[in-house]
């Protein structure tokens, strides 16, 4: 695989949130406005790619079966900076973000792409698919708080864009809204590729019978 | 003993602040491990224990090696406390794996698929940095352990218990599977909305 498809994978055909399933506890928790979705997708792209970083450049001193506890303590210490960074200069975010600073180390994404790819895989590569995966993951994330911030608070990055008869869906911004539309967003993804496929079918119809009559 | 105090937290974190449907806690077992109710039940019971052993050690850990002034060093570290509680959540499921799989065998094979599982699972270090952040005592962890645990089974039974059914539902065919899995989610937590209500204390 070319490494432009290591990077566009992460994106949208193995979008990690929409398509794979993985971290989606932040996913849902976070997504209340934007600010909140790009900090913790920054916070995630960072840990992401330190962890594939250091990973993939210690993979052949890692014992296999000792390995899940060392990619664990690597992604912690990642972790524990980021907590420090936010907490010194971003007090705000760091607050809003709350307990989901410190359980990025359980997000499912880190560990998985440790495990799946930057284990086996050369340094670049590595540093390719966390960076993909990461931008994916953010954009996910982006695309949930779009719709929960404009619905349920009329506002997006906290400016007001709605006209003022808008009377904000409130439910949006409280935790039904976020299972809600991240149900829509998925099953809006598997419509696409469904009709793709469909395409590709009577495409391929076309070309093996189209031309006989 | 305030047991007053005891059962407000018990109920908050099993029915006001669910940590499935509210605090957006465990989503990734709730929507993985919620296709079978069989399944759903193991789960749940593994995630009880492995909360309420995780509230009791992790507390432990912070008040008496981490804190400044109770630790024994002296020393100010807190700031390893991610650290610290995932290497103690994750040694804790090895540990409770080799216990049950030595010691009780029928157990082990009810629970033993799970139990790797709840290492990533972030309820549990959530549930355990919850208990700081809250200044809880250690009575109080242990109880808000167990309640985290009901409140995570309630929410995975009752789930499980809908998906089995939407199996034979018609459903558009876009949204089968986890979209229709999070819909109902959604829908759940509007009907646990309505705890909110339910001020105790």
């Amino acid at each position: 695989m070319s490494l432009g498809n290591e990077f566009t994978k992460g994106i949208y055909a193995e979008n990690p949130v929409l398509r794979l399933a993985l971290g989606l506890c932040p996913a849902l928790a976070v997504s209340s406005s934007m600010t909140n979705a790009v900090g913790m997708g920054a916070s995630t792209i960072f840990v992401l790619l330190m962890s594939n970083m250091l990973v993939s450049l210690m993979r052949k001193g890692v014992p296999a079966k000792i390995r899940i506890p060392i990619y664990i303590v690597v992604i912690a210490t990642f972790v524990t900076v980021v907590e420090m960074v936010l907490a010194a200069y971003f007090p705000p975010l760091f607050e809003s973000l709350g307990i989901f600073v410190p359980l990025i180390v359980v997000n499912c994404i880190i560990l998985g792409r440790a495990e799946a790819f930057a284990g086996k895989r050369a340094f670049i590569p590595s540093i390719i698919d966390g960076l993909g995966m990461g931008i994916g993951f953010t954009l996910a994330l982006c695309a949930i708080a779009t719709v929960r911030e404009i619905l349920g608070n009329g506002t997006w990055f906290n400016l007001q864009v709605t006209p003022t008869g808008f009377e904000p869906v409130l439910l949006f911004m409280l935790a039904p809204g976020a299972f809600i539309t991240m149900g829509a967003w998925l099953g809006l993804f598997n419509w696409i590729d469904e009709r793709n496929a469909e395409k590709e079918k009577t495409k391929a119809y076309m070309t093996e019978f189209g031309g006989e009559k | 003993m305030d047991f007053g105090n005891l059962f407000v937290i018990a109920v908050g974190s099993i029915l006001i602040n669910n940590f499935v449907l509210m605090r957006f806690l465990g989503i990734c077992p709730y929507i993985g491990v919620s296709k079978k109710l069989d399944s759903a039940v193991g789960m749940g019971m593994a995630v009880i224990f492995v909360m309420t052993l995780a509230s009791f050690a992790t507390w432990i850990i912070y008040r008496y090696l981490l804190h400044p002034v109770t630790g024994i060093w002296g020393v100010d570290l807190t700031f390893l406390r991610t650290i610290a509680f995932i290497l103690v959540i994750a040694s804790l499921v090895q540990f409770v794996e080799m216990m049950i799989q030595k010691l009780a065998p029928a157990l082990y094979s009810a629970l033993g698929i799970f139990l790797p599982l709840i290492t990533t699972n972030c309820a549990v270090l959530g549930v355990a940095v919850l208990n700081i952040d809250d200044n809880l005592n250690l009575v109080e962890s242990i109880v808000n352990g167990i309640a985290a645990g009901i409140g995570f089974t309630i929410a995975l039974i009752l789930m499980a218990g809908i998906r089995e059914r939407l199996e034979l539902a018609n459903i558009p065919k876009p949204l089968q599977g986890i979209p229709i899995a999070f819909i109902m989610a959604g829908l759940m937590a509007i009907a646990f909305l309505g705890f909110s209500g339910l001020s105790v204390g």
